[in-house]
């Protein structure tokens, strides 16, 4: 057998170990990202998530100008914290839909009494199907969709103040 | 001190919050057809849950995975097959939300490795074996 084959079992266990080793040190991203972004927003009817907010169905997203769908929870603690930059980025001229997540007509009011209503129109998802339908794995989550329906950018996670200009940019690069 | 841990733990709210709401109709119940839920129990074991990484959603008692439970039993029922179940949800979350490992060209090499080591220690054993009787 020659010198070079029976280095390979050792260049082999070398590679394997290297490999675990690498994957230790690099931090685990959890992060689970729809495989919908750049594709159309798939059809759904929402109802009303709360008397006075029309409710949500996919052709309200595909109306000639970009949006923002935010989907969110009353019972959601980091969707409070996340409301008044909503209400920042609808101030500065974004337009704002939701779907409210296994929740309640007064729950919904009571969240918007408190912390402001920046949604033109809110659907209620009471068993998280139009939320699987979207590829969304949680709480909140905010997807950027352009005129047409597309979507554009997933936003995993509150949308913090640091974040309001990106999210701004990529709502006038895809007009 | 010991003590007050403990009580600070037990009093501590969860991380991950959970609405009010009742689970959804088919998250705790089994389908009438016992085919049909038997197929439908084999797919929840193969399913991963989107919440609590690394269970399936058969085990997991998040939320979300009884909604996917009730999504799963609900297409069942309206007699989809599991394996297009399956590959709608792969279609939002991508190959990750299925525990049973890919077929597709980028899976080869790890089906075929075991072949490969198989062959190689084959090799050698036979070269030993050759070896030793001369």
């Amino acid at each position: 057998m020659s010198r070079a084959l029976r280095l390979l079992p050792i260049i082999l266990l070398v590679w394997i170990l290297g490999t675990l080793a690498w994957k230790l040190v690099q931090p685990s991203d959890p992060t689970i990202r729809s495989q919908l972004v750049n594709r159309q927003v798939p059809a759904f009817e929402l109802p009303a998530a709360v008397p006075g907010v029309p409710p949500l169905r996919s052709s309200d997203l595909a109306t000639g100008e970009p949006r923002l769908l935010n989907v969110f929870a009353s019972w959601c603690v980091p969707c409070v914290a996340e409301a008044s930059v909503l209400d920042e980025l609808h101030a500065k001229g974004a337009k704002v839909d939701g779907i409210a997540i296994r929740d309640t007509p007064g729950a919904v009011a009571a969240f918007l009494e408190r912390h402001g209503n920046p949604y033109t129109r809110i659907g209620s998802d009471r068993n998280s199907s139009v939320q699987l339908a979207l590829g969304s794995a949680g709480v909140p989550e905010t997807f950027v969709i352009d005129g047409k329906g597309v979507i554009r950018l997933q936003h995993i996670g509150p949308i913090k103040p640091e974040d309001v200009p990106g999210i701004l940019a990529k709502l006038e690069e895809v007009r | 001190m010991r003590l007050l841990v403990l009580l600070a733990l037990a009093l501590a709210s969860p991380l991950m919050a959970q609405s009010n709401m009742p689970s959804s109709y088919w998250a705790y119940r089994q389908l009438p057809d016992a085919k049909q839920e038997a197929q439908a129990q084999a797919l929840m074991q193969e399913l991963r849950c989107l919440v609590c990484q690394g269970q399936s959603i058969a085990d997991s008692d998040a939320e979300l995975a009884g909604d996917m439970r009730d999504l799963v039993r609900r297409r069942i029922a309206a007699g989809e097959k599991p394996g297009e179940i399956r590959a709608w949800l792969i279609d939002r979350y991508g190959d990750w939300v299925s525990y049973r490992p890919s077929t597709a060209p980028i899976a080869w090499p790890l089906w075929a490795t075991p072949i490969i080591l198989l062959i190689f220690g084959g090799a050698i054993v036979a070269g030993r074996l050759k070896r030793k009787k001369s």
